[in-house]
């Protein structure tokens, strides 16, 4: 509910990753000629790229909302009722979860209305909103465990930047066998990032790649799973109570 | 019979890199008791009311509310105990009434009663018109008013209030202490009260704690307390100037003669039955007093007798270090 009611953290998930995608759409259409690029169309190619920077925003909001709570005392008030502490952590990233959801719907259709076909049909769209979920899970609980551990909306908001380099050293832009500068390459195949968007990308181009959906999944569960035991552990020593 | 009683033994809370914000405090709070904590700020109140409600592990000593350990029986007294904490820890985009029932729903009350308990609340609070506003556009004594409302969701035996009525206007806070003393005495509800307000401990508690430094001072009734310290003192300034040595005279017979800035003192041998006496005699001499005022001792008194400071004014240095212990990890 909380999370509806500010419009601020619901609309610039879903119009800030469009808008990037039309810039970019439009200035790197002409990646398609290289020879070995895997589609015609670079919205096709580039649409992966909202699915991952909506987990941006879900690290935020997740964290920011959190951290707001630790600093008004609300997380000392839902502490003293008979909530387990793995509750509130639920409770924090539902919303994070159902914003996932959204943004999926919001970016599928845009994909959709600008032409884009996607290979896999209704069971790899049905695969694509899992691995968002995944992936707003895996991301929004690094957003609670920041806010966790330094209980401040300011520090959260810093990991942005970091999180936002993550993503332009990755094959964002370009499939990673095309970049041409090693050192790049080298960086964007040791990055997570990169198979998280070749995994989105798999689905809508490619159809059924098990290497890129094994990968994917894999990477968005693992860190889903450390986000998610981090977390924990920071509400443990946060909260602090037997 | 349910144990709506606090107890603390030698605790202690220490943080990283600071001095002890609790320092071995010894304290009892009986059933049904309003208990007053007061101090001035960084004293170590709200650093208690946190370690007796479970939200901060004590370094050391031990404490029982309810009668159930703190540290080791904590979803006992969190069953136990309401609590309205010095932040009023609402969220703005949320309604007055959706804050009570999400209270009442994460407190685990059936969901039939929810609504009902809600309404109940918000009555009693005072909030009923704005029970559907969003909390961002309450003022200050509303935000307490809900917060108190809030606390008392789950009808607790022992309600835990910290500074309830600091930034409050005089009408807000004469009628959270109306409220405060009702349940007490209708209700049976144990109230551990801190306040850096010597009215506020005067007027509602049955007992008083002070603590300075992380340490209890005094403790007792505040009658007590007071009449510790002194006995009442009055104060004359004749009409005209000439008189001072007559009045001193006439005030000398009743107790023993103090400090007055602009005229004459004596504190009374025989308390406040001394006082009609004291205007007779002033009376029959003929001498008119300009300004004629009795000075109970008062809860500073004690408080200076006992530290050789002033409550108030005290304690601002202090404060910012309790806060920011509060705020960081909880040491281990």
């Amino acid at each position: 509910m909380r999370t509806l009611r500010q419009p601020a953290n619901v609309v610039a998930p879903l119009l800030f990753p469009m808008l990037l995608l039309a810039v970019n759409s439009g200035g790197l259409a002409a990646e398609t000629n290289l020879s070995g690029f895997p589609t015609n169309s670079f919205v096709a190619f580039a649409l992966a790229v909202p699915f991952i920077q909506g987990a941006l925003f879900a690290t935020m909001n997740a964290g920011t909302d959190l951290a707001r709570d630790i600093q008004t005392g609300f997380l000392n008030r839902l502490s003293l009722t008979p909530m387990r502490g793995i509750a509130l952590l639920a409770g924090q990233l539902g919303g994070v979860v159902v914003l996932g959801l959204v943004q999926t719907t919001v970016y599928l259709a845009v994909g959709l209305a600008v032409g884009v076909h996607i290979e896999s049909g209704v069971a790899g769209v049905l695969v694509l909103f899992a691995f968002a979920l995944l992936v707003a899970l895996g991301f929004g609980a690094l957003g609670t465990f920041a806010a966790l551990r330094t209980g401040s909306g300011e520090a959260v908001q810093s990991l942005f930047p970091a999180f936002f380099v993550f993503l332009f050293i990755s094959s964002m832009n370009i499939p990673r066998n095309l970049i041409e500068t090693s050192w790049f390459r080298d960086l964007a195949t040791a990055n997570p990032v990169s198979y998280l968007l070749e995994c989105v990308r798999s689905l809508i181009i490619t159809g059924w790649d098990g290497e890129a959906l094994a990968l994917g999944f894999g990477i968005a569960a693992a860190i889903a799973v450390a986000a998610l035991a981090l977390s924990t552990w920071a509400l443990r020593v946060r909260m602090a109570r037997s | 019979m349910s144990d709506s009683t606090i107890k603390a033994e030698q605790l202690v809370r220490e943080f990283k890199k600071g001095p002890r914000a609790v320092d071995a405090i010894d304290l009892g709070v009986a059933s049904g008791e309003i208990y007053g904590f007061l101090g001035p700020n960084g004293a170590g109140k709200s650093t208690t009311v946190h370690m007796l409600t479970t939200l901060l592990p004590p370094t050391s000593g031990t404490a029982r509310v309810a009668g159930y350990d703190v540290l080791r029986e904590g979803p006992q007294v969190r069953m136990r105990i309401g609590a309205a904490l010095q932040e009023a820890a609402l969220d703005p985009l949320l309604t007055g009434r959706e804050h009570v029932r999400l209270q009442a729903s994460l407190q685990a009350l059936p969901r039939a009663e929810r609504s009902q308990r809600a309404d109940e609340l918000l009555a009693r609070v005072g909030l009923a018109d704005a029970a559907d506003r969003k909390v961002r556009g309450y003022s200050g004594g509303m935000k307490r008013r809900l917060d108190l409302a809030l606390a008392l969701v789950h009808r607790p035996q022992i309600l835990f209030l910290d500074e309830p009525t600091t930034g409050l206007d005089v009408q807000s806070r004469t009628a959270l202490w109306a409220e405060v003393g009702r349940l007490a005495r209708e209700d049976g509800v144990t109230v551990f009260l801190t306040t850096q307000y010597l009215e506020e401990a005067d007027v509602l508690a049955d007992r008083v704690g002070i603590i300075d430094h992380g340490r209890i001072v005094a403790e007792g009734t505040p009658g007590a307390l007071k009449a510790e310290v002194g006995r009442p003192t009055i104060e004359a300034i004749p009409a005209d100037d000439g008189d001072l040595s007559r009045t001193a005279a006439i005030l000398e017979r009743f107790g023993e003669l103090v400090t007055s800035s602009k005229g004459v003192a004596v504190r009374l041998d025989d308390g406040t039955s001394g006082l009609a006496e004291v205007v007779r005699a002033l009376d029959a001499e003929g001498l008119q007093s300009e300004h004629l005022q009795l000075h109970q001792p008062s809860l500073d008194d004690v408080f200076l007798a006992k530290t050789g400071r002033s409550l108030e004014g005290a304690g601002d240095d202090e404060e910012e270090e309790e806060r920011r212990g509060l705020a960081m990890e909880p040491a281990r």
